[in-house]
């Protein structure tokens, strides 16, 4: 545990991505191939099984750091991290060891055939030998959320320079729903059969959001348009005679989703399509917030299926007949991709996205302007002979999406963030006004700047009405512009109302509270856009 | 910390937690011996004020930090030792000074000052009236530093402490322990060719520092606001390792591996580019936190702190066997409540202390 405590050291001291990727390469230089794969799979998001629940960890450290339960959960919101309030709280271990990462790991797995007693015994016998630092590790292999300044894409990278292989195709390998468990580092890094999984997807294509007109791109006819739909980027695996579903977060969503199980009724083995998602009722999508009462079930009740029932709106084919198609020009996958797609019943779970006609730059931009009104939320713009490459790349793919939908909004409550955002007031809750009351009807965490952040955590601390918990009521006095991507009816807002990716966009220091807008200007939108 | 905008009344007491721990422990106290008024604290025998924050005629300072000695006070009263900063801060006043231990009477009151171990000179404040004791603590630390003089525990009836760091989660690490990691980092960096930027408070933390680390290792530069307060304590006879200010001709060439110590506000900024090739951090309490550290986004954190950790505080208030604890600036609330459990009374006050560097910025001061 030593070499990996050392490894997040350096790489949490430092801001450079280029050290870490340096801190990370030599650590896979050198430690053991069950380290080093225990090290993908945490920096990939996977986890050992949750041995212990928080709540006994909490309990459990007060008890050994003398002090009561209530004060290491008033310590939490201040330190921000669970597994690093314990580790502050804890007296210095008594004794040290050096064990593996991949020791503490097994110990952990371990901990769920014993019974409760014997459970806690090792966990305060883990404590007891780690500095803490490693009990800070220790602990977030716990607590979950492995998150500390490592993206995959780094430890990928840092991977590839250790191993001397090429990112993209190391990526690849990484993809699909392996665990530590269930492969080995050879298997899955070293060997020559990086096929041998059936379910492994491609690394998603991502593109940039268009910040200027499309004008810089230059001639119209090198690129296609779509619309940049609101539902799931997924990509739908036929191989072998199954399916599989995965979502661009590389959650494996084949269940939830039984409708693409009909697909190889209608396609051929040996394909693999990335598109979009959606809930479909029969001309076009439904608004977002039908997909969302999707994604929450992990097993779907049939009034729901039948509801709610999910299409793919496929947008490119990187597998056909087993050959990997992601070199090739797009223009040439799609006309694959037509192929196939073409002639199907209308009740086939699978359509292909419509490109979208366009001669010049500016008649795209009248049909943009259209784009809520077709369900969708802007454009995506991809080069007619762009190959698909592995994550987010400037160049090739973009999207144009429509300008969000705002209103001014009076902020109400205010709560503090986690991690990086500890101490300051980030989460706030906003209000709109409904004759002399203000009604609550968003919250919102980003789009301030660090600066913007300290200053309303400043006004937050000296103006706090009432405390909530960790939630402080603070007088009415601040109007922020709030932009969002879409507005929906819901009856489980006080408001009626819920919106979509709602964030800051500006502060409005310029608006007295009394201008902010009504619950009506509100309704209005609803009526407009839901 | 959190202030009321708005005049407070003469008598303010700290806001219970939860009703029912509403006991104004004030009340069994006809002629308390220190009062808490909207100018700061204030003793009637004595008709004096301790670190007043609105101008009085009569001021007793514990230490030179701004939020405790401020300007416009008729008349001054510190120790010897924090007289020549308070001056060099507050340009032309009038200042008393005493000795550490000597004993003042002003009006009904007895009066003495003893070290809080804060900076060098700083001190606790103890007012006794008619054999009742009270012991103003200012900001302080128990662990020694080798610069300040040691905290020295006085016992008391009435405690008034601050709780900066009042959480289980802030103990600090054994300062020769630290000193070995700020070596290292300084010695790495000037085997590479870098500049070591460190910041630090420019009254106390930065002298502690330069007190602390070897001198040895290459050439120590200061910025001007450290560097003047060098001056004065070195005129005092505290002895520091030599230091070169940086001016507009400094050349970085000439100081190859040097160690910049800067107030933190300098990091960053235009001044510091001059140095290219750099690494910096920060020496602050608050660097326990790694969300703090990683906010202030320098590639080192250090954790040293000029204010008791929890169990400093524990420590102090538990030696002054004083029965009676009013909590001001840091985390009032959750430390007065944790004060009550331990059998003591204990009451939060709302003062306008907590705005010195060590408290900024970071994740001080709930009051509210």
């Amino acid at each position: 545990m030593k070499d990996f405590a050392a490894l997040f050291t350096t790489v949490d001291q430092t801001t450079k991505t280029s050290l870490k990727t340096k801190a990370l390469a030599d650590f896979f230089r050198t430690a053991s191939d069950d380290d080093k794969l225990w090290t993908i799979a945490l920096f990939s998001g996977r986890r050992p099984k949750r041995a212990v629940t928080t709540t006994q960890l909490r309990e459990w450290a007060a008890e050994v750091g003398g002090i009561p339960l209530w004060l290491l959960e008033e310590s939490y919101p201040i330190v921000g991290d669970l597994a690093e309030t314990i580790a502050l709280t804890l007296p210095p271990p008594s004794r040290v060891s050096d064990l593996s990462l991949t020791h503490w790991i097994t110990e952990l797995k371990s901990l769920a055939a014993l019974d409760i007693d014997a459970r806690k015994a090792r966990i305060l016998d883990a404590w007891d030998q780690l500095d803490p630092t490693e009990r800070f590790l220790f602990n977030k292999l716990i607590t979950g959320g492995f998150r500390i300044g490592v993206s995959q894409k780094l430890m990928t990278r840092a991977l590839a320079q250790a191993t001397d292989q090429d990112e993209a195709s190391l990526a690849h390998r990484l993809m699909g729903g392996w665990t530590p468990e269930t492969t080995t580092y050879h298997a899955l890094i070293e060997a020559e059969d990086a096929e041998a999984d059936e379910s492994r997807p491609y690394p998603f294509y991502l593109a940039y959001q268009l910040e200027d007109a499309p004008d810089a791109l230059g001639q119209p006819d090198a690129w296609q348009a779509e619309w940049k739909w609101d539902g799931i980027r997924g990509q739908v695996i036929l191989r072998n005679g199954t399916h599989h579903v995965w979502s661009r977060g590389e959650e494996l969503m084949t269940d939830r989703f039984p409708e693409f199980a009909r697909l190889t009724d209608f396609l051929p083995d040996g394909i693999v399509l990335d598109g979009e998602i959606v809930a479909w009722d029969g001309a076009q999508p439904f608004p977002f917030n039908t997909l969302q009462a999707r994604i929450g079930r992990k097993t779907v009740p049939k009034k729901l299926l039948k509801d709610a029932p999910v299409i793919l709106l496929a947008y490119d084919l990187l597998e056909h007949e087993g050959q990997d198609l992601r070199d090739l020009p797009l223009q040439e996958r799609r006309a694959r991709m037509d192929a196939l797609l073409h002639n199907l019943p209308d009740d086939a779970p699978i359509k292909a996205a419509p490109p979208l006609p366009f001669d010049t730059w500016e008649t795209l931009a009248h049909t943009r302007a259209t784009a809520r009104d077709n369900r969708a939320e802007g454009l995506m713009l991809k080069r007619n002979d762009s190959p698909y490459l592995a994550g987010r790349k400037k160049g090739d793919w973009w999207k144009w999406k429509l300008d969000p939908l705002t209103v001014d909004a009076v902020m109400i409550y205010a709560q503090q963030g986690h991690g990086r955002r500890a101490n300051l007031f980030t989460d706030f809750t906003f209000a709109v006004w409904d004759g002399n009351d203000l009604v609550p009807f968003t919250k919102a965490y980003s789009g301030l700047t660090d600066e913007e952040f300290r200053k309303i955590t400043a006004w937050v601390r000296k103006n706090t009405q009432q405390r909530f918990g960790p939630v402080r009521q603070v007088t009415p006095h601040h109007v922020f512009e709030i932009a969002f991507e879409g507005i929906h009816a819901s009856p489980r807002h006080k408001s009626g109302i819920s919106l979509r990716f709602p964030r800051m966009s500006r502060w409005r220091h310029d608006k007295p509270l009394q201008e902010a807008n009504t619950l009506n200007d509100l309704k209005d939108l609803l009526e407009t856009y839901g | 910390m959190v202030w009321s905008a708005h005049p407070t009344p003469q008598v303010t007491l700290g806001k219970p937690l939860a009703p029912g721990c509403f006991a104004p422990i004030l009340n069994g106290m006809a002629n308390p011996v220190l009062s808490f008024t909207d100018r700061g604290i204030y003793c009637a025998a004595g008709d004096f004020y301790i670190d007043p924050w609105r101008p009085v005629d009569r001021a007793l300072i514990t230490h030179g930090h701004a939020d405790h000695a401020r300007p416009g006070h008729r008349r001054y009263l510190c120790t010897e030792g924090c007289a020549p900063v308070m001056r060099h801060r507050l340009g032309t006043i009038t200042v008393d000074t005493v000795k550490f231990g000597e004993a003042r009477r002003i009006g009904d009151a007895q009066v003495s000052f003893h070290p809080a171990g804060h900076l060098p000179g700083s001190a606790q404040i103890r007012v006794e009236v008619g054999g009742e004791v009270w012991v103003a603590s200012g900001d302080y630390k128990v662990a020694q530093d080798g610069l300040s003089e040691p905290f020295e525990p006085v016992r008391c009836h009435s405690f008034i402490t601050e709780c900066t760091f009042g959480l289980p989660v802030f103990k600090w690490e054994d300062q020769a322990h630290v000193a070995k990691d700020l070596n290292a980092w300084w010695s790495a960096n000037a085997a590479e060719g870098k500049t070591s930027i460190l910041g630090a408070y420019s009254l106390g933390k930065a002298q502690r520092l330069l007190a602390m680390i070897d001198p040895q290792i290459a050439p120590i530069l200061t910025h001007a606001a450290v560097e003047n307060t060098n001056a004065v304590l070195r005129g005092q006879g505290y002895r520091l390792p030599d230091t070169i200010q940086v001016t507009p001709d400094t050349n970085p060439k000439d100081h190859k591996g040097a160690l910049v110590i800067a107030p933190p506000s300098a990091l960053g900024s235009q001044w510091a580019r001059r140095f290219g090739l750099s690494s910096t951090a920060f020496a602050s309490g608050w660097m326990r936190l790694r969300g703090v550290r990683r906010r202030r986004a320098a590639d080192r954190g250090f954790v040293v702190s000029d204010h008791a950790d929890w169990n400093g505080l524990m420590q102090a208030i538990s030696e002054t066997q004083a029965e009676n604890i009013f909590v001001t600036h840091g985390y009032t609330d959750i430390f007065a409540r944790w004060l009550k459990t331990q059998g003591y009374n204990a009451q939060v006050l709302r003062t306008e202390f907590g705005t010195d560097e060590d408290d900024t910025d970071t994740p001080t001061g709930d009051a509210a």
